[in-house]
């Protein structure tokens, strides 16, 4: 990681190519220099953090008052920063009767805070929680005597993440995490507090502004989303094909249990929605065996979406699995025991990460526990369910080969889509699809749970859902579209995204039948599209082309009256 | 390190941190003489500043320089 001077220095580059963020940074101790530090690693993540900083000391002031900068900024996310150093100078100042009051009082502060900002704004809310500091008056005490300060404290961060898991857009950075992982003597430097009202040390700036950075871009889409991992010395000690499948290490004895344990660490990741790649220089069959019959290996076949074991180069193989996940290179991450094998793979492939791992297996899991590599906002049903579409996907490329033409492929498919309009059922994974579709997106316009929610109970918006099964398995929710009432003869396509997953299945001839269907239906004839190009939508730059829109004034327009209706092999059903 | 050598190794370490190469310290130099020297800047000296002398100064220390000659007079002390 970067130290804080390096990122200081980021500050005089060029920002205006990159994505920028309206960030509002408030907090109630000196955040100069955490400001600094977080635009500078945003640059490093080919972010704008355009940030807006409030006053010293000014949380309260600025959010309760709605003709406050803040709001005049219309930041897209605010941060607030309550430090534990100003908790107990709070805490200090009570009657001893009310302290054990701490806890819920400041909750209710935070709730307050939270709906003030959502009544003005249509942000997104990160809390920072708060960092451990035992008073020591209570010795060990404290922890049973509910109005000791740690009491309050601990308590107070348990129920933050309860409030946080019943909103929507209130997200709760770990800095308590950061503090447990660096020492407190690392994070917190006393006289800087005393002299400069500073609470995060000069060394911990970079960590506090990565950790805060990940959660914001998470929130644009900036998610990892497979692994892939070499097999020897990786997953396992020793060389397979050299020792032999009865002699490598893994298990409960010595240095096996290392590798247990990440495999462990790998099956959690793998369970929650990160798909799995093996990437190994093997014989195939010899490497397999392990996973079939080598009774301590945590990870099965199932688990994993895609082997390339062979001995082409690591590079090749890479290239192949993200050609057949469809995903970014920026949304992979490379975990190799071989020094020379991750210098290869950086250098061929820029954006993909991949991290230094330790000589010693017995450090590679608390090594990767300080990268922070997998944020997430949020998970739906979908994320488990991943692997198996993958491997479904894979099976599908197997069986075309097997087909002369391409319809006769897509039409033994047995494709069926069910077509919904957002409701609460499916509103979590609308709203993810918006954020992570960066390919298939045509005005790449995101939207929160709280916007899906808008759209679905305006009667102004029209929207869809479509999912797509076929004899291989369930895609779940794939495609999303929204119309908005334009004229009294026109609907604007104000989004159109889809998972690039089902990619020339059909489903673009399938869902403009839909809405142009519904267009004439609802007694409107135009249906305008617009096309905003990313660095990431290229694929879809002639979609309302392809599709017969004709060209107007930047816009797009179908006819309904007189199109015809586009031929696929999907079957609607309700 | 005598004085002169402290002086020198400060020098370097504001080059440093305020990103100037002309800066040309002196014991009577203050902070109104250096234009990037402020007070948010001043707290990454000193913590620069204690990194490399690999010392701590103390609250009361931080206080009160008025100008870089007291500051090398604390280095001084706490390293020789």
């Amino acid at each position: 990681m970067k130290i804080f001077s390096e990122l200081k220095k980021n500050l005089k580059n060029d920002f205006s190519p990159l994505r920028s963020v309206k960030i509002a940074l408030l907090g109630d101790t000196s955040t100069q220099l955490f400001t600094q530090a977080l635009r500078g690693t945003g640059f490093d993540m080919d972010f704008d953090f355009l940030i807006w900083e409030a006053d010293f000391n000014q949380v309260e002031l600025q959010v309760f008052d709605p003709k406050s900068a803040l709001y005049a900024f219309a930041p897209e996310v605010v941060v607030i920063f309550h430090s534990s150093h100003q908790l107990l100078a709070k805490y200090n100042k009570l009657n001893p009767a009310e302290y054990d009051s701490l806890a819920q009082n400041r909750l209710t502060l935070i709730g307050d805070l939270h709906n003030a900002l959502n009544n003005s704004l249509n942000a997104k809310i990160i809390y920072y929680n708060y960092t451990e500091i035992n008073d020591a008056v209570f010795g060990n005490g404290a922890s049973k005597i509910a109005s000791s300060f740690l009491f309050q404290l601990r308590k107070l961060n348990y129920e933050l993440m309860h409030y946080a898991m019943g909103q929507d857009n209130f997200y709760i950075c770990d800095i308590s995490s950061i503090q447990n992982q660096l020492g407190k003597a690392t994070f917190f430097q006393p006289p800087l507090y005393i002299n400069a009202e500073m609470v995060l040390s000069i060394d911990v700036l970079p960590w506090v502004a990565a950790q805060t950075a990940d959660l914001i871009g998470s929130m644009y889409g900036r998610l990892k989303k497979c692994l892939i991992l070499d097999l020897d010395n990786t997953l396992w000690g020793g060389v397979i094909g050299d020792d032999g499948i009865g002699n490598i290490q893994l298990g409960n004895l010595g240095i096996g249990k290392a590798f247990t344990a990440f495999q462990h660490w790998i099956k959690k990741l793998k369970n929650r929605g990160v798909i799995l790649a093996i990437c190994s220089k093997n014989t195939e069959a010899i490497a397999m065996e392990s996973f079939e019959k080598h009774p301590d290996m945590v990870l099965s076949r199932d688990d994993i979406a895609i082997f390339k074991i062979n001995w082409d180069n690591k590079t090749d193989n890479i290239r192949q699995i993200q050609a057949e996940l469809n995903i970014g290179f920026d949304a992979m991450v490379f975990l190799d025991d071989n020094p020379f094998e991750r210098a290869m793979v950086r250098e061929c492939i820029p954006n993909i990460t991949v991290p230094e791992l330790p000589e010693d297996p017995a450090n590679y899991l608390e090594y990767l526990y300080t990268l922070n590599l997998f944020e997430t906002i949020s998970l739906t049903n979908e994320d488990t369910e991943r692997t198996k579409q993958y491997q479904s996907a894979a099976k599908r490329n197997t069986d075309q080969q097997q087909y002369a033409d391409e319809d006769a492929f897509l039409q033994s498919l047995n494709m069926v889509s069910v077509i919904e309009p957002f409701n609460s059922f499916n509103i979590p994974r609308v709203a993810q699809l918006s954020q992570r579709s960066n390919q298939f997106n045509l005005r790449t316009v995101r939207y929160t749970e709280t916007d899906i929610k808008a759209i679905a109970d305006s009667i102004d918006s029209f929207s869809f859902s479509f999912t797509l099964a076929d004899k291989f398995g369930d895609n779940g929710l794939i495609c999303a579209i929204i119309l908005k009432k334009e004229s009294i003869d026109t609907l604007f396509i104000d989004n159109w995204f889809m998972s690039c997953r089902v990619l020339k299945r059909g489903m673009e001839h399938f869902t403009l039948n839909t809405i142009a269907a519904f267009t004439k239906a609802k007694g409107f004839r135009y249906l305008k599209g617009q096309y905003l190009q990313t660095p990431k939508n290229e694929i879809v730059k002639h979609h309302y082309r392809d599709l017969g829109f004709e060209q107007h004034d930047g816009h797009w327009i179908l006819d309904t009256q007189t199109c015809i209706p586009k031929k696929n092999y999907v079957k609607a059903s309700s | 390190m005598d004085k002169g050598e402290i002086l020198k190794t400060v020098n370097d370490v504001f080059i440093d941190v305020l990103d100037d190469e002309n800066i040309m310290l002196t014991y009577e130099t203050t902070a109104n003489d250096v234009e990037e020297w402020d007070s948010l800047n001043h707290i990454q000296l000193v913590v620069a500043i204690e990194k490399q002398f690999g010392i701590r100064f103390t609250s009361w220390e931080i206080q009160s320089w008025n100008k870089v000659g007291e500051l090398i007079n604390t280095i001084s002390n706490k390293i020789n």
